[in-house]
């Protein structure tokens, strides 16, 4: 909501705007704010001698109906832009989508403007991506957190090996709990979640093994990601009936999860991003998915001349998509450190993340 | 000289076009103050609406619900109704719209009629409880359909979950199946020959490959021409407007008011429900999604009905107007960068001075003293 | 006329205009310091408008007000008020849950510094007022429970209490009783004598004589003339008011009643609040004659009206019509049964006032033909029918099928309704109050078309809060008090006395003295 905010402030701008007269408009950014007004040129004055010299001139993003700001991948897509742009000096601009229908057409007016890459964000986008794709065989267009069963030439799909992460969320979540009680708090059961799920139990599972106990975990869903009330509602179940540390993968729906755990002065596991912000004292770490690692990795590729379309990519511990939040204040030394431990054996690959219930299964079985 | 000016002013078209023309303004003012060039991003807007046939479409398209919305509102308000529960009826007519097309798969003909049938009616029960309470227990319609508007949306997020219904690894439903579609030349598109043979024509191929080019503008219209001619040369239409003018009046002379309340909010609701099933078989992704929020048609269709002045055929027009500035209004963001809320800025700043119309009546009235004043 | 100090009131060529509507046109009017003035013309003449300018309601694009001989401006009624002028408007504005007291002092009360109303004071400076003018109320009564008599007292009560010395009144006797009538004329006299001016707006040309002392006539907004009251009749007044001569007595010849066709047998009907309005009530109306019900507001007729036209339940009782009961049924059932009504509130029951004339026209044939045909208007046949009526009726303005009613003067109006219901032919006709609010023109019109309809066989049931105009028209008179027809008369049998007694729920035995 930064841009409204920004539109609402006008008294302040006014100043600037007063200020800066005569100088155009391009330049505008709004101290403090940062990122706020650089949406179309964000080819930056220093960057001015880079030339472009890329397979790539204009890379563009539509934003799912969450909007660009939406503290989860929409904004962690456009980041990643705004850093491609400043490495390479291709255009990046975005386009948000109110509501379902626009992804069409929204994809029209990008294809329109000249874009060469198009970055949809998130699965509802998939369908639309690939009717696009369809009739602009000269666009590449890749989706974040989907998987294509036979990906066309000029499409790609990007997923994220939440499993891991999830794992080693599992792993302080258990080596954390006093009560041997802990909980996952889900959006929409999907593949997915799946992976966030039965990631997390595993490494709470691996965590009892290591100290020798039986730790409980309470699963349940929200079947929906936007209804945060939905999901204090459970998150205070679940501390209630004797859970200390609670993992949320449910987008809007965990903020409510967050709000029981401050209430409740319990542990709570954030998810996508680093969500200490929202209750320092409470989140214990956050389960990170950073997308832009991906956006920009794929982007620079295809800057540089590499055909990407075509096939489905997977990021994960090993290229630091996914992982633990820095910030570890909150963790007890001893347990981070086996933690960073875990999470070299995890990169090395010598344990693998279960994403589903049948891979926990077996992987439980092999402990 | 001013009685010219004056008698100009007392237009409604005159206001309509004098609240476009300040929400215009204030727009620029806004878009300079945060840093962007006004003319620029009007250009763009307009750019993004007549520069190439397929946005044309599009803008088509994208009013096509709104006008429908629009055209419920100012029915229901032509018969003393408000109707703030299009959103509700929109909603609940997009439900059903996809479960009928998703269930069924008859040959077009068929499916087509039912899915929009089925869309009309489940719009039209779901006012009809708006005009029930009204009637027969004297509930005010704007709390009964606004509540109403709510317990949808929650309904929405329900029906999508359902087993039959959703589809997994997904926030929505399946989508409706291909023989429902009123998208033109759907088959065409899916094949490379008939995408072949339609780019032949740049012009229309354009519009049908690029774009969900459906027949709802057809609907609209034909719904728009019928609350016109039900209004004006039917008893129905007749008994409805007497019922919303002066209910005391109508009662007296034995017109039944109980229920041609309801009437109305059932053709409301059934407008209102046509909208969501055009959307469902027009538009892609042809499914429903969870909503976390409304998606606004419904209430876009108050304010079109607002700038219309509650005429079935202004309605037509006001939708256009504001289907092409929702559309038009993507294109400032992606060209000019300036956040689309600008867009909404001036959408809101116009319905609020079209509601102020009444207020450049009273100044023209000031003015016309004035004058004479001066005259004498 | 010179500008003088021993006149309260001087108005010079007063122009007042609404759009491009001119609802007065340099009028001058001269009103004597402690008298009675009558102000007359018909509906929209244009009388209300030259008050309202004197009271700063409205502002007039010309000419100048002078008091006592000085020139004012009067730019609101807070101003009227500081120059020592009230009004007390035809609607009364009181607070109905609030006592008479309160309603006095509302607005001008006299409060100790810590804002609690000093209401010694205010009672003890009532009781003066009340003595001088004999203005008899019970300051602690709550107004929803007083007659309306009584709250007009009140509002002239409230515009003494603010010191109104010249004091205007509109339409003062519209809804009192014969008795209440006298009363207040002699409030009235005592007011001038204590060297109080008064002006009266009104058309009735009885009450001028009874109490003005001069009289001005305005006719569409242009001055006609200012006569002494004394010297001149009701008849002169009446053809200067109209502008040509006028019949004040309805012409009629004897009725020729014939078999009963509408019979209401131990009707009771409940009010809003749930108590008994109509008790017990049985009448019965024949073919070919008026049956005129005379009795003062709130005993029973609204709600006697709603039940036959069944727009509120019957309790007990039958109502027949040609033999058939249709009490409990539906508004539409009553229309079918060719019972027609004119209701006494014509713009809230009569007309739909945003219909245009021809629309107004079909309100209970919308869906028949010729007008209607599977639910489709033909709106020639409408208009061609629309057209016939204003021709037979004298509708004016004649080009008014496709205008608005509200555009119409309330006499237009009346006859928009008259011509509606008259036209369906119908067995009986309900006339509620039918000439409320016209001028005498349009009065002899709506009484003429009674007793044509009774002339044709029909039966004609009217109901009038005016004494007058029942002992004018009907041919029976039946008395109602208290939601009971207490006496019925044949027209002539006994004077407006007997009947004004029995009104107020007098016995009969008085007529035996």
């Amino acid at each position: 909501m930064r841009k409204t905010v920004a539109i609402f402030l006008v008294g302040a701008m006014m100043a600037m705007t007063f200020a800066g007269c005569g100088n155009s408009s391009s330049n505008g950014t709004s101290s403090g704010s940062g990122d706020t007004t650089a949406v179309t040129e964000a080819k930056n004055e220093e960057g001015g001698e880079q030339t472009n010299v890329g397979a790539v001139s204009k890379i563009c993003t539509i934003t799912d109906t969450g909007g660009i700001n939406d503290q989860s991948f929409n904004q962690s897509v456009w980041e990643g832009l705004q850093q491609v742009s400043k490495d390479t000096g291709v255009e990046v601009s975005y386009l948000e989508s109110k509501q379902t229908s626009e992804f069409i057409t929204n994809m029209d007016k990008m294809i329109d403007a000249g874009n060469q890459l198009i970055w949809g964000n998130g699965y509802t986008v998939a369908d639309a991506t690939l009717e696009a794709a369809q009739l602009n065989l000269d666009v590449t267009f890749g989706v974040i957190d989907f998987a294509f069963s036979e990906a066309p030439e000029n499409v790609f799909g990007v997923t994220f090996r939440a499993q891991e992460s999830s794992f080693l969320a599992g792993y302080v979540a258990g080596r954390t709990t006093t009560t041997d009680h802990v909980g996952f708090v889900g959006g929409q059961k999907s593949d997915t979640i799946d992976a966030f799920e039965w990631g997390y139990k595993a490494g709470v599972a691996y965590a009892g093994k290591e100290l020798g106990k039986e730790i409980q975990v309470d699963s349940q869903y929200a079947e929906t990601f936007a209804d945060s009330a939905k999901g204090k509602a459970i998150a205070n179940k679940m501390y209630n009936s004797g859970a200390d540390v609670i993992f949320h993968a449910a987008g809007g729906t965990g903020l409510g999860v967050i709000e029981a755990a401050k209430e409740a002065n319990k542990w709570v596991i954030g998810v996508d991003r680093d969500q200490a912000y929202l209750a320092p004292d409470n989140v214990l770490t956050s389960a990170m998915k950073n997308v832009n690692v991906a956006v920009i990795d794929l982007s620079t590729k295809m800057f540089n001349g590499e055909q990407i379309g075509g096939q489905n990519y997977e990021y994960g511990l090993a290229d630091g998509s996914v992982g633990l939040a820095e910030g570890h204040d909150n963790i007890d030394d001893k347990v981070y450190e086996d933690t960073m431990k875990l999470q070299e054996e995890l990169k090395a690959g010598n344990i693998t993340a279960p994403a589903n219930e049948e891979e926990y299964n077996s992987y439980v079985s092999s402990l | 000289m001013i009685e010219k000016i004056t008698n100009l002013l007392k237009k409604q078209i005159v206001a309509i076009l004098l609240a476009i023309l300040c929400g215009f303004i204030v727009a620029a003012i806004i878009l300079s103050v945060a840093g962007y060039n006004p003319m620029e991003a009007f250009s763009a807007l307009f750019r993004g609406i007549y520069s190439k046939p397929k946005y044309i479409a599009n803008t088509i398209i994208k009013s096509t619900p709104i006008i429908l919305t629009g055209l419920s509102v100012a029915f229901a308000f032509k018969t003393g109704l408000f109707n703030m529960g299009a959103e509700g009826q929109y909603i609940m007519g997009t439900i059903a719209s996809v479960t009928v097309g998703v269930l069924f798969d008859f040959p077009p003909v068929i499916q087509i009629p039912l899915i929009l049938l089925a869309g009309m009616v489940a719009g039209a029960l779901y006012g009809a409880i708006v005009g029930l309470l009204k009637a027969y227990f004297g509930i005010h319609e704007v709390i009964t359909s606004i509540m109403l508007n709510w317990i949808a949306l929650y309904f929405n997020n329900f029906v999508v979950n359902l087993k039959a219904l959703h589809k997994d690894n997904t926030t929505g439903t399946y989508p409706i199946n291909d023989s429902g579609f009123i998208v033109f030349f759907d088959q065409m598109k899916r094949t490379k020959e008939g995408q072949a043979s339609l780019k032949e024509s740049p012009f229309w191929g354009e519009i049908i490959l690029r774009t969900d080019f459906n027949a709802g503008i057809i609907f609209a219209i034909i719904a728009v021409i019928l609350v016109m001619l039900l209004l004006k040369y039917t008893s129905k239409g007749y008994q409805l407007k007497a019922v919303g003018l002066n209910m005391d009046a109508a009662e007296f002379a034995g017109i039944p008011v109980k229920k041609n309340i309801l009437q109305s909010m059932l053709i409301a609701g059934a407008i209102s429900g046509l909208a969501g099933a055009l959307v469902i078989t027009g538009m892609s992704p042809h499914k429903l999604s969870i909503l976390p929020a409304f998606e606004n048609y419904g209430w876009n269709g108050v304010s079109v009905a607002l700038i219309a002045g509650n005429s079935p055929l202004g309605c037509l027009f006001a939708g256009l107007l504001f289907g092409g500035f929702l559309y038009g209004g993507q294109t400032v963001q992606s060209e000019v960068g300036a956040p689309s809320e600008i867009i909404n800025i001036m959408l809101g700043t116009i319905v609020f001075f079209v509601a102020l119309s009444k207020v450049v009546v009273i100044l023209s009235e000031k003015l016309e003293k004035r004058g004479k004043k001066h005259g004498k | 006329m010179e500008i003088c100090k021993d006149y309260a009131v001087q108005m010079r060529g007063i122009t007042k205009q609404f759009g491009t509507f001119t609802a007065l046109n340099h009028v001058d009017i001269d009103i004597k310091k402690g008298t009675i003035h009558a102000v007359l013309g018909e509906n929209g003449a244009g009388k209300s408008t030259l008050m309202n300018v004197l009271y700063g309601l409205y502002q007039a694009e010309e000419g100048e007000v002078y008091l006592y001989g000085e020139k004012v401006n009067i730019k609101n009624p807070n101003v009227a008020i500081s120059h020592g002028i009230g009004m007390v408007h035809q609607h009364f504005m009181l607070v109905d849950n609030f006592t008479v007291l309160q309603n006095i002092i509302l607005g001008k009360e006299v409060t100790n510094p810590f804002g609690v109303i000093r209401e010694k004071e205010a009672r003890k400076k009532i009781e003066e007022i009340v003595q001088k003018y004999g203005l008899e109320v019970d300051p602690d009564a709550y107004v929803q429970d007083i007659s309306v008599g009584m709250q007009q007292r009140i509002e002239i009560l409230k515009a003494l209490y603010r010191g109104a010395e010249i004091l205007i009144l509109d339409e003062p006797t519209a809804v009192l009783t014969p008795q209440e009538i006298q009363d207040l004329i002699k409030i009235m006299h005592n007011l001038t004598e204590s060297g109080k001016t008064i002006i009266i707006i009104t058309h009735k040309l009885k009450e001028i004589k009874a109490s003005a002392k001069s009289c001005t006539i305005i006719r569409k907004g242009e001055y006609v003339d200012t006569v002494d009251v004394s010297e001149v009749s009701e008849e002169d007044l009446a053809t200067k008011m109209v502008g040509h001569a006028v019949k004040l007595v309805v012409d009629k010849e004897e009725a020729k009643p014939k078999d009963i066709i509408f019979e209401i047998d131990n009707l009771t009907v409940k009010d809003e609040r749930g108590l008994p309005a109509v008790k017990n009530l049985s009448l019965k109306v024949r073919k070919g004659e008026i049956f005129g019900i005379a009795g003062i507001d709130g005993n029973g007729q609204k709600e006697l009206v709603e039940a036959i036209t069944c727009l509120t339940k019957s309790e007990t009782g039958t109502i027949k019509i040609n033999g058939e009961e249709i009490q409990n049924t539906s508004p539409a059932n009553v229309i079918k049964h060719k019972v027609a009504t004119i209701h006494e509130d014509r713009q809230k029951r009569g007309l739909v006032l945003d219909f245009t004339v021809k629309e107004n026209m079909i309100i209970e044939k919308n869906n028949e033909a010729p007008f209607a045909k599977k639910g489709i208007l033909n709106w020639k046949s409408i208009k061609a029918y629309t057209e016939q009526m204003i021709k037979d009726y004298d509708i004016r303005p004649e080009d008014c099928a496709e205008k608005q009613a509200r555009g119409l003067s309330g006499g237009n109006q009346q006859k928009i309704i008259i011509a509606r219901e008259i036209s369906g032919d119908p067995d009986l006709l309900i006339a509620v109050q039918p000439t409320r609010g016209l001028d005498v023109g349009a009065i002899e019109y709506v009484h003429k078309a009674l007793v044509r309809e009774r002339d044709s066989g029909k039966a004609v049931l009217l109901i009038s809060l005016e004494l007058d105009e029942v002992m004018n028209v009907a041919d029976t008179i039946g008395v109602i008090y208290d939601g009971s027809i207490t006496k019925t008369f044949k027209q002539g049998e006994v004077n407006e006395n007997t009947i004004g007694y029995l009104m107020a729920g007098g016995t009969d035995d008085r007529e035996n003295h």
